[in-house]
């Protein structure tokens, strides 16, 4: 047996590709080279406190004791159309989402559009009936927008960008960096829907999984869950990157440990037999429509309870705990009874071959 | 899920492991050859649970490991011309070439698209007759069949703006290369269940009888690989050289001859050069002359494209089974699955990526998650 690694000058091997040179589509994934990306590329020169906390939405307060939260997404999902919903609602769940997730009452929000040359109007306008909707369920009033139209092909149809904003009521302090040794992590409901119904809607899997995506308003779930209990201290929507990347990042934020129990990690058996065909794995794929909160182990039960009341928490699972050790890392106990890690991905999750 | 929840029953893995407890009187060293099997095991954490004189080496069953630098950099060359659309398994897209890897090929303007198939590649190249589509055709046996059925549905459709870029390798020559090396510590084989199930396992019983070895074909849900290590544990403890199969839902002695009979007429054997192990005569396939209007490197002239690999990098002896992924001194540090150093820490199905994702990252955690 070999005892000791070979002798090597230095360890160079001939081959590293780092892609620091130009954007590739890993840099978008959620993963590790976005993460490098905003720490490298933009956190240096746009440094602020409110940045730097890294949460959905950045937190400033405006006159003593009134606080906003302030959040902005740009949507662009091929194809504009699927199962569940279309561009026009993700552009407004998807930024009412993020502004609750630090606990805000999401309250107005601005909308961009990039149209390309030649989109059908009709198009356009049944995304905006769709933007209506939602935000007429999630109580946020469209107050502003843009529109740009760029040449032919110079656009993927159609891009949505918006922003939010929300108040804060005085006392709460709901951020990554407040997990804490004991807490409970919950998800909303089962994981994986959106981003399988979108591959699929893509005519990307081969095979019908009738699966609908999960796009939904959070912030009246988020309303009900923090009229229970002031000891909920992370919440998180896992969108791109899935799961394991929300929590990897919160374990990060609040130097703990996070475990989660393979078993009880709620998924549709279509999601699961989607990812075992392709060789992915459910925690990392897109929901837009559920949320993760770690919150004190006391409360949990009544939180869970609450949650299970309302229509966007009847499926809330406990999924595990957080602990203080090992700082920084997500950890799985497999349903065999052993442990390993679940890292951000590196970039793009790609398909297996075999 | 049905039918595969089963083949993850805790108990019934458990059940397995306490037998392969029972029965275990020394140190063997089995190795899984399949990556896929790789990454179930180090997923489950099943080295974790099995008894400590069982160690596990991982084979080089990583089609995407041990493509040739000079395919890729052949793969690069094609896919950054014109009007060519190339396409390939979703993973090979991260193989670094000498240069560059298909991401950046397809960051700097390269049409570069993930097929799930390689008939999807056919479809892209019927609703393009414009365009020259590749196909880049590589794996083991497994993928051989999908691979050849496209050439064949391109000659029966007529379609001549289709090709593909080959890089096929072979099980049974890679395990009597391993055999053959004066290194070799290995004393019994889980082999590859989805090679097997394409090809059958005669091929491997006279090399289980001259190099006096078991072999055990082996699937890879967690029960599977359980029931492939104690089976071959059974058969080293009795002294019985021979090849068992455990994975009877999917393989058979013959394996499919419907799909080796359309591979033969396809393709014909020819020697092959492994990424970090070097040529294996005979390890590899390739288009036959009657079907090289459709081979990509004939098409686009670059076969003369050379690529040297560093001797220093030791990714060869990962794949060969001599060292494990964390005794490399760059391991988590100097080579992470988005700065990798070799092939191994590219592909998911790539020993040293399963170690990274799953078990130890960096030297100062490394009791981490056990």
């Amino acid at each position: 047996m070999i005892n000791k690694t070979p002798e090597m000058e230095s360890p160079i091997c001939p081959l590293p590709r780092k892609h620091t040179d130009k954007i590739v589509q890993g840099h978008g994934s959620g993963g590790k080279m976005m993460e490098d990306l905003i720490k490298d590329i933009f956190y240096p020169p746009l440094a602020n406190e409110a940045l730097l906390a890294g949460d959905d939405a950045g937190v400033v307060e405006i006159t003593s004791g009134r606080r906003l939260a302030v959040s902005t997404d740009a949507h662009v999902v091929s194809p504009l159309f699927f199962p569940g919903g279309d561009i026009g609602k993700l552009s407004v769940c998807g930024t009412v989402n993020d502004v609750a997730m630090v606990g805000a009452k999401p309250l107005y929000l601005s909308a961009s559009f990039i149209l390309e040359e030649g989109l059908d109007i009709c198009l356009l306008e049944k995304v905006v009936l769709s933007m209506k909707d939602a935000a007429e369920e999630a109580g946020v009033k469209i107050i502003c927008g843009d529109t740009k139209v760029v040449a032919h092909g110079e656009a993927d149809g159609l891009y949505i960008s918006t922003t939010g904003v929300g108040e804060l009521d005085p006392g709460l302090n709901i951020s990554g960096n407040q997990a804490k040794p004991g807490d409970q992590v919950i998800v909303s409901g089962k994981l994986g829907d959106h981003g399988i119904a979108v591959l699929e809607a893509r005519g990307d899997l081969g095979f019908e999984t009738k699966l609908v995506s999960d796009i939904a308003p959070l912030n009246h779930l988020i309303s009900a869950m923090l009229s229970v209990s002031d000891q909920i201290h992370v919440l998180r929507d896992p969108t791109r990157g899935g799961a394991a990347s929300a929590l990897n990042e919160i374990a990060k934020q609040s130097q703990v440990g996070i475990f989660l129990e393979e078993a009880l990690i709620p998924v549709r058996p279509a999601v699961a037999a989607a990812c075992e065909m392709l060789g992915f794995d459910p925690l990392y794929i897109a929901n837009e429509g559920k949320l993760i909160a770690i919150v004190g182990q006391k409360d949990a039960p009544k939180v869970l309870e609450k949650m299970r009341q309302t229509k966007y928490g009847e499926d809330a699972v406990l999924i595990g705990q957080v602990e203080d050790s090992p700082p920084g890392r997500l950890l799985l106990k497999t349903g065999l009874g052993s442990t390993r890690i679940v890292d951000l991905l590196a970039g793009e999750m790609l398909p297996r071959i075999c | 899920m049905k039918y595969l929840s089963e083949y993850r029953d805790a108990e019934l893995v458990h059940g397995l492991i306490a037998k392969i407890k029972d029965i275990t009187t020394q140190h063997w060293t089995l190795m899984e050859i399949c990556g896929g099997q790789t990454h179930s095991i180090i997923k489950n954490g099943l080295d974790q649970l099995l008894p400590e004189q069982i160690e596990l080496v991982h084979g080089p069953g990583c089609p995407v490991c041990v493509t040739p630098l000079e395919l890729i950099d052949k793969a690069l060359a094609i896919a950054s011309k014109p009007d060519v659309i190339f396409t390939s398994y979703g993973d090979m897209l991260r193989v670094p070439g000498s240069q560059a890897d298909l991401f950046s090929v397809r960051a700097q303007g390269g049409d570069v698209r993930v097929v799930y198939s390689p008939l999807d590649a056919v479809k892209l190249a019927q609703e393009n007759p414009d365009k020259e589509v590749v196909f880049f055709a590589i794996g083991f046996e497994t993928t051989a069949p999908a691979n050849v059925m496209s050439v064949l549905q391109a000659e029966q459709l007529g379609i001549d703006n289709f090709s593909i870029l080959v890089s096929h390798v072979r099980v049974p020559q890679a395990i009597e290369a391993i055999l053959c090396s004066p290194h070799n510590r290995v004393q019994g084989f889980l082999a590859a269940g989805h090679v097997c199930a394409v090809m059958g396992f005669w091929e491997y019983i006279p090399l289980a009888e001259k190099y006096g070895i078991p072999m055990t074909i082996t699937g890879f849900e967690p029960l599977d690989i359980v029931q492939g290590i104690l089976t071959t544990v059974e058969a080293l403890e009795s002294g019985t050289n021979q090849v068992n199969n455990a994975y009877i839902r999917a393989v058979t002695e013959k394996g499919n001859q419907s799909a080796q009979a359309v591979i033969n007429k396809v393709f014909e054997e020819c020697d092959r050069k492994w990424r970090g192990i070097g040529l294996i005569p005979g390890s590899g396939w390739r288009l036959r002359p009657e079907y090289s209007k459709y081979d990509a490197e004939k098409r686009f002239q670059v076969e003369t494209i050379q690529a040297e690999e560093s001797p220093l990098c030791i990714s060869g002896l990962v794949l060969q089974g001599l060292i494990k992924p964390d005794q490399c001194e760059a391991f988590g540090t100097l080579c992470t699955p988005e700065n990798p150093l070799g092939a191994t820490m590219v592909s998911d199905e790539g020993a040293c990526a399963a170690y990274y994702r799953y078990r130890v990252q960096e030297p100062d955690s490394r009791e981490t998650g056990s």
